[in-house]
Formats: C-alpha cells, structure tokens, sequence
C-alpha cells in the first residue's frame, strides 16, 4: 500500500448526497480479475451520456476542476460492499475523500487502499463545497500526522483510529498484522468451547 | 449490565485486541463469489501466502452468470473469464465450489442457508455487502471488501472495530398482504439510508418472532440498506427448525448441544443499546420506493413527499415522477422477482398464490429468478412453475440476475421495473432503468394489472 502523509491540492467539489458504489463505478463494469483500470470508468453514467460522449454538465468533465481530493456530500459510499469503488477512485488520482459521513464498508476499502476518507461537521463541510466550487484554484492541506485539513483561513482536525494512521503513514496493511498473530489465532481454535465452533 | 445477541456472538470470536485500535475476529465461514475473489486470491499468491483454512470456505458463482443456458460456454468474454478464474482458483486453492451446473449453485445468501452452512452464533462474512442476510439465524454476518478477503484468506480473521449496538423492535400484528419485505422497507423509510452506519442491528419483537426463516433472511438482507454492517434475530425453535436435518447441519448429539448453547445467544432483559427504535406492526402497509435510494419508500397509497432538496429533485427526475402525486395506475413495463433478498420458495409461494389463474398484462415482461437450483427444482415439483408459465412468467435458471445489472439480464433505459430486490439506485438494474422496490405480493399483483394498484384490494 501507498504511504500517506501530506497532501496539499486542489479539489473535486461532488455535493451530492447518498452516493452510492454503484454511482461511483457500476457492476457492469466489475468483470476483471485484477486491480488496474478501474479509473477509467469512475463515475461512469454520471461521466458520460448514454451515446458515450462526456457529459460536459459532470464536475470530472469540467477542466476547472481537478485535484486529489474529492469533496463529496453526506453519505459517501453507500450500497454495495464492491472494492472496486475504492480502486476506481484511487486509479483516477484521488488520494483524500471529504465528507460529512461515510458508509462503513467503503470506508474500510478506502484504508485498506491508501485512499484517506475523512469526516467533517456538516457546517465544515458546506463552506468547504462551496469555497472549492466558486474558488476551483483552492488550495487543500491534509496533514495526516497531525490530523489537519485546512484551506485559506480555515482549519479543522479530523479523527481516525491510531492503528489505520500508523497503517497509512507507513504504508503497512492489514494481512501483515494478521498473518503476525497467526500462533494466538491457533491458540484461539484449540481452546473454543466444542459447541462454539 | 446484560449483553446484547451481537455482543454474546461478538465477545465469543475476538482473538485479540489492540490497544486503542481495533479487534482481532475470528470468522467462523467465509463464502467466495465470482467478482470480489479474484483480486483476493492474486494477493495472497503475490505473497506467497497459503489459505489459511480452506475447508472454513464455500463458492459459488451467483453474480456474473446467465440465467438461461447455464449448461453452454458463458458468451461474454470477460464474464467467461471472471467465472472460469473462480473455478480456477479453487481448483488451486483446495475450496469447496458450488459453481454453474452443480444441484448446490445459487445465490451465495440463499445456498449458505439452504445447506445448512449458516448457523446460529457463528460469524459470517462474504465479500457482497448482503451477507448481512445471515444475521435472521443470530449470526454476525457482514459484507466486506475484496482486501478483507485476502485477509480471512491468510488468517481467518479481520481486524475490526467493535460497532455500535442497536435495537428496532416492532411489536403486535402485521396486517394481511404485509411482507417481511414491507416491514424492512417501512422501517428503512421511517429511519433512512444512514441511520445504521456505525451500528449492527437486532430486530425484536413479536413480528419477527413470528417470522419464518425466510422472512428474516429478507428482513436482515436489507438491514445494510439503512447503513447498518448487519442485523441480527435471535434464534429460536424457528431457527432451530429450519437448521435441523439440513446437509450441513450438525446432527444427533452433536446437534442437541449446539441448540443447548443457540439458546443461551438471546439479548438478556437488563441490556442497555446505544440506539433503539420502536415500531407498532400494525402501521405498516404494502410498501413502495419511489426514489434512488431505498429509504425513499411510502405506502404503495400514499403520495409522493414533498420535500425541498436537491438529492431528492435529482432522483425524482431520474425516476421520471413528480413530488405530490400517487403512484397508483401508473404503467409498469418489467416485474422482476428474485435476488437475495426475494428468491426463496415462500416468495415464489406467495406469488403463485395470487397468480394462480390469471394472466400477466400484454404490457408487462415479468422474470421469475429461483435463487438456487433447488429452489428452481422445488418450484417444478410444487406445481408452482406451472402457475407462473400459464400466467405468461418467464423462469430463468439461479443466479443474481437482473438485481445489479452486471450479467447480461438488465432493464432497459427509462423502463420502470417493480423489482423484489433491495437497490433502487440510479442504473442498478441497467443504465438509465428505473426500479420500485417492492414485495414479491406486489410484484406478482403489478405483473397482472400492468400497472401500480393497491394491494389491499385483493386482500378481503
């Protein structure tokens, strides 16, 4: 995995609400047996028209917008549990999703990618969509060690658990950890009572 | 202070926690599918990594089959390869594979059940978020991403935070024609698409007491649809019932003790939840959805809400309907019922029921979707096939069909389809087609109007 410690860009303002894996990249689109690619097809009904030209209305079509970092409405990452939505994001060149609430499962597939997901108030997060949609030049400081997300005057710190902080600074993921503790998962089988197994 | 069913189930499977940070759970059976497993596999072999217990894991393939043909060559390529890489990789592997062709295939959240594979007190996890399915046998079952099945792979374990413990409970009678698939709907409207983010659920009270199995497994399948990482119904003489004599149940004395120990899994009286909902069973209706998230549901007779938001103009101009009017009479083109939500013989029962000497309308294409082989071998032998076939239903053979609009079947653009699955969203069924979630009562009812009526006409 990718370490993550600072971040300064431009970003990405998506105010919708409730976006959901299927919006962010939909099932059609999740026949491969590997990881790569998937950015070409981020957001794709919302990105292209239904004869497959641009959809020149989509915030990833308008060339005032760009950045690592997506600003996205309540409820991020909603639905199906499908990875693919972390990689697609990641593949197109997000490293940071901003939002007011996150969906558990996507959130997890954002750590375990190198992709950060952070949570603001929902007041943060309104000025932010609308500074970064009239001022598309701003620029956003995510400082993971310290916990920081700032822009022009304003700064806020954000939450995340030690362990994914210390996993993403160091770009360590979890089958490592796990496969580590694999002698106590051993003593775990061996001593479950026989009716709990 | 008592624990909760989750807490009991929870508490008895952590290996190990970490200080400030999160716990080590061990994962009693993984179930594998076709789309999420492949990048799974190539990361443990790219680590050299052997699965740490295969014999704890069960595939099939559900999502990225056809439901026609299933004995010929898969015609698209990359769906053919997505399949093949499966088989491929249990061959490998040494995992267990109910793949395309063999009398176990079928939906991963109907075979887990069906063979006995899903028990009380277990935990459960699948690499689709409506794992939570399970949680109706008083599982901690819960939909993870493709790197947490490299993870249970390499060490049969996740690394979690313990989530947050919630309880609905409706009480009372649920009025005739209202399914296991309104309550849920109900409920999902009345608290939203957020509302269990953070939390594992368990539904109480006297409705679901007096549930059947597969109406649980409805009810919990769309437990995720409010947010939540799973629900969870405390297993009861039901549960035990319907685990009993199945394929991979325990059996004899075996049996006798596992039951002893299911029984003690219940909430104790002096539990205190972070969060709890109250619900009176006989407030709730047939339901339908309206919008492009499942929260967006109303009592198939009521109208339309109107609210001033963007996400909501947004979807209701998706959806091609206006704020502030009903539903009812308008023409519906596609029926579909089937998914892991409404696949199971009690929906195709209930369906064949009303059926049972009418026709579907001209306008209507309506596709009934077994959720596994045996389902479909048992529609046959019930005389329920014959029902759906004079009535002018198409069957098709298991898998996931037209509920995600990734195999080949999909409902075309600007169609409106009364589905019996559990996403409404923007294109879920195909590009540009347009879902009501519903009951598979309504469903079969749509299919004969052609149209969107109310349902409690036919109920006296």
């Amino acid at each position: 995995m990718d370490k993550f410690i600072t971040l300064s860009s431009k970003a990405v303002p998506l105010p919708n609400q409730n976006v959901d894996t299927d919006q962010i990249i939909p099932a059609r689109f999740l026949k491969a047996t590997d990881r790569l690619g998937f950015g070409d097809n981020l957001f794709r009904d919302w990105r292209y028209n239904s004869d497959q030209s641009p959809n020149k209305s989509f915030v990833l079509n308008n060339p005032n917008y760009t950045g690592k970092i997506l600003v996205a409405g309540e409820n991020f990452g909603c639905g199906s549990s499908r990875e693919h939505a972390a990689w697609a994001l990641f593949d197109y060149g997000f490293r940071v999703v901003v939002s007011s609430f996150f969906a558990d499962i996507f959130k997890g597939n954002a750590l375990n990618n190198g992709l950060l997901p952070i949570t603001v108030p929902e007041v943060f997060l309104k000025k932010l969509l609308q500074t970064v949609t009239s001022y598309p030049d701003t620029l956003v400081t995510v400082n993971l060690l310290e916990q920081t997300l700032s822009y022009g005057n304003d700064s806020i710190t954000f939450d995340i658990n030690p362990y994914n902080k210390t996993c993403l600074i160091n770009g360590y993921d979890d089958i490592d950890f796990l496969v580590s503790k694999k002698n106590e998962i051993i003593a775990f089988e061996k001593n479950r009572p026989a009716v709990e197994k | 202070m008592g624990k909760s069913l989750f807490e009991k189930v929870w508490d008895a499977h952590v290996v190990h926690t970490i200080e400030n940070g999160p716990q080590i759970l061990y994962i009693d059976k993984h179930l594998i599918h076709e789309v999420t497993s492949p990048q799974a596999f190539s990361e443990i072999e790219k680590r050299n990594l052997p699965l740490f217990r295969a014999n704890q894991i069960v595939a099939t393939a559900d999502h990225n089959v056809p439901t026609e043909n299933q004995h010929l060559p898969i015609k698209e390529a990359l769906s053919r390869k997505q399949v093949e890489t499966l088989t491929e990789n249990c061959d490998k592997f040494g995992v267990t594979l109910y793949g395309l062709g063999h009398p176990y295939q079928g939906i991963v959240h109907v075979i887990g059940p069906e063979l006995g594979i899903t028990q009380p007190g277990m935990t459960i996890v699948c690499g689709d978020s409506h794992t939570s399915t399970h949680g109706a046998f008083g599982t901690i079952a819960f939909g993870i991403g493709t790197s947490q099945v490299a993870q249970v792979f390499a060490s049969q374990c996740l690394l979690l935070d313990k989530p947050k413990k919630m309880r609905i409970t409706v009480s009372g009678k649920l009025k005739n024609g209202v399914q296991p698939k309104d309550v849920i709907l109900y409920i999902i409207a009345k608290l939203g698409t957020n509302s269990g983010t953070g939390y594992f659920v368990e539904f109480a009270g006297e409705v679901f007491e007096n549930m059947s199995m597969e109406g649980r497994m409805t009810v919990c399948n769309m437990s995720i649809e409010m947010g939540a990482r799973g629900g969870m119904i405390a297993p009861d003489e039901t549960t035990f019932e319907y685990v009993k004599g199945r394929e991979f149940a325990p059996k004899g004395e075996e049996l006798a003790a596992k039951i002893a120990y299911w029984k003690t899994l219940k909430t104790d009286t002096d539990t205190i939840f972070d969060k709890e909902y109250q619900f009176d069973g006989a407030d709730i209706a047939p339901m339908i959805t309206y919008g492009t998230n499942p929260g967006m549901g109303i009592k198939i007779t009521e109208k339309i809400p109107n609210l001033q938001d963007e996400s909501f103009d947004k979807a209701l101009a998706y959806m091609g309907l206006k704020k502030d009017t009903s539903l009812l009479g308008l023409l519906v083109n596609y029926v579909f019922i089937g998914s892991c939500t409404n696949s199971r013989i009690e929906d195709f029962r209930v369906a064949a029921a009303f059926i049972k000497g009418r026709k579907k309308a001209d306008n209507v294409n309506a596709l009934i979707v077994p959720g596994s082989q045996q389902i479909a071998k048992r529609i046959k032998e019930e005389g329920i096939q014959d029902i759906f076939e004079a009535a002018g239903f198409e069957i098709r053979q298991a898998g996931c069909s037209a509920c995600l609009g990734m195999n080949e079947d999909k409902i075309p653009a600007g169609e409106y389809c009364v589905s019996t699955s559990n996403r409404n969203f923007e294109g879920r069924q195909g590009p540009g087609a347009r879902t009501f979630l519903a009951s598979p009562l309504v469903a079969a009812i749509t299919a004969i109007e052609g149209k969107i009526v109310d349902v409690q006409q036919y109920m006296n």
